[in-house]
């Protein structure tokens, strides 16, 4: 799988929500996008789903300009490249298997829809997936009725159902606590490992973009002002991306559990002593 | 204890005196207005308001007591008139299910977030004033003259009001629905019927059917008024027994009370129905 973005441009009013972004990935990756809220990142990756339109620029995937796709055509990019969201845009009052039977949708007919028809074939492979997530004795449950880390997993099946060659996560453990960030994590680097499919995350802290990705690509104010190996990634080059001065360190953000020293000083004056 | 500003606590005070002050006058004006409209009114009136207010429960009173010196013939009255109110629920039945149907495609189609085409909301938002602001009893006349008198007539009349009233609630209440699973679902590629019927409608669908069973009780109400215009059922016995003056009153009194329980019997239930699809799951964990 080869994706190419060529001079990519999106423009909200008079702001250039993604500005001129051109770079090519290849191979069955695990992309990191990081900067700070507002940099485009989500812009960037809904492009790539066509979740929103780009202003100008093309993105070639295997020689086809995606952003040109309509109606079928477009609806079949859709399917062969997944989306997971950060607040994960399950359908709550449906049950788990059925909400990742959706992922086949986008090669469903309206009629069968209207039916709910699921072969036997398919329900057991949504079933297969949830179980390789671990969390296939949900799988008759509301999806609100669980967890937001187990809802992360559901929707990454979802993404799995689809059989696709790119999977876009946005800023997909942004609402997750530490440990059920690990577990969904660790499931995208499993996908993409053991499935060889490519991943583009859009990550919000370092210290996890360092330990997963193979790539980096830091964005700020719409333009890519880095991209390589995560161990080129210092505090300078950081600093550069965030936009933030020398007062910026990674501790105060980190969310890795065994990075953080505790802190005794500061549960002393959190418990009033 | 002394504030920054001494003066705040004085034009609080003066705020709240010019407040009451307002809210004395409006009470005045609308007093005067409301009695002044009715001295007005009434004195349009061919009787007269108080002249006739002793007579108002004569009719009443003649009706109950014709009813009840022949009350041996109630029973038999209420067998009578169960057919024409089988036809009355069945016309309003029809009309909720058709109506319903139609109100949830209006709905869709005037929502913003979900509208195939939101150019054309404004045009489908004000057919559905349109078809709403019509009554139901001028429909039925209107049918009725062109089709002949009939429960067809009073069912298309009913249900092309069912289509505006409860197309808007309808579109209310998707306003309301959350878009973050039409969009998960867009994002697989599902076309948009698709992303409507699972997506948004396992949302709206408690409140949906809360609402229908709301317009049932009220499509029952006009099925049974469109019945004294010819559309049939149990409207039309009630005004040929009307009519007919001393000597059918019995059977006056047999049908209004069949109206009464059948209205009570259906408001009982779909109230009991409503209360446990729009709270249901969550009244089982013990809050509302």
């Amino acid at each position: 799988m080869k994706l190419e973005f060529r001079n990519v441009s999106k423009i909200f009013g008079e702001k250039a929500a993604v500005d001129d972004v051109s770079f090519t990935l290849e191979g069955a990756g695990f992309v990191g996008v990081i900067g700070r809220s507002g940099a485009g990142k989500s812009t960037l990756l809904r492009m790539v789903n066509r979740l929103g339109d780009a202003s100008r620029g093309e993105i070639l995937a295997g020689g086809t300009d995606i952003l040109r796709l309509k109606g079928a055509e477009k609806r079949a990019w859709q399917s062969r490249c997944a989306m997971v969201f950060q607040q994960f845009n399950l359908v709550p009052r449906m049950d788990v298997a059925s909400n990742v039977l959706h992922g086949l949708l986008g090669r469903r007919s309206t009629l069968a829809t209207l039916f709910s028809l699921w072969n036997n074939e398919d329900i057991a492979r949504a079933l297969e997936i949830l179980d390789r997530l671990g969390i296939a004795e949900q799988a008759a449950k509301r999806a609100e009725a669980l967890s937001g880390g187990q809802q992360q997993r559901v929707a990454i099946a979802r993404a799995l159902m689809q059989d696709p060659d790119i999977i876009l996560a946005d800023e997909p453990i942004a609402s997750l606590d530490p440990m059920n960030a690990q577990v969904v994590m660790d499931a995208l680097k499993r996908i993409q490992t053991e499935d060889g499919r490519m991943v583009i995350a859009n990550l919000h802290t370092l210290d996890t973009a360092r330990r997963y990705c193979d790539r980096v690509i830091g964005m700020r104010d719409g333009r890519v002002v880095f991209d390589g190996r995560p161990d080129q990634l210092t505090t300078g080059v950081a600093r550069e991306i965030y936009g933030a001065d020398a007062s910026f360190t990674e501790a105060a953000t980190s969310t890795a559990i065994e990075g953080l020293a505790p802190d005794t000083e500061y549960a002393a004056a959190l418990m009033g002593d | 204890m002394s504030l920054t500003d001494p003066n705040l606590t004085e034009s609080y005070l003066a705020m709240t005196r010019r407040k009451r002050l307002y809210g004395g006058l409006i009470l005045v004006v609308f007093v005067a207005l409301m009695a002044s409209g009715f001295k007005v009114a009434d004195a349009r009136n061919a009787g007269g308001f108080f002249d006739g207010l002793h007579r108002i429960f004569d009719f009443p009173a003649e009706i109950f007591s014709e009813a009840f010196a022949k009350w041996q013939n109630l029973p038999s009255r209420f067998i009578d008139a169960v057919p024409a109110l089988i036809e009355t629920l069945n016309v309003a039945a029809v009309s909720t299910v058709v109506g319903g149907i139609g109100a949830m495609g209006l709905a869709v189609l005037s929502t913003r977030g979900l509208a195939p085409w939101p150019r054309l909301i404004p045009v489908f938002r004000r057919l559905m004033d349109v078809m709403r602001a019509l009554p139901e009893i001028v429909t039925a006349l209107v049918l009725i003259y062109l089709l002949g008198g009939g429960p067809v007539a009073g069912m298309a009349a009913i249900t092309l009001h069912c289509f505006g009233a409860l197309g808007k609630l309808f579109s209310e209440v998707a306003e309301n629905a959350d878009l973050k699973p039409v969009e998960g679902l867009q994002s697989v590629g599902a076309n948009w019927f698709q992303r409507i019927w699972l997506g948004v409608l396992p949302q709206v669908a408690p409140n949906w059917s809360s609402y229908a069973l709301l317009r049932f009780e009220i499509n029952i109400r006009a099925s049974a008024i469109l019945g004294f215009v010819g559309a049939g059922g149990i409207g039309y016995d009630l005004k040929t027994a009307l009519q007919w003056g001393q000597g059918r009153y019995d059977a006056v009194v047999a049908i209004f009370a069949l109206l009464f329980l059948t209205i009570v019997a259906v408001d009982t239930i779909s109230d009991k129905a409503r209360s446990r699809l729009v709270r249901g799951g969550k009244l089982k964990e013990g809050r509302l």
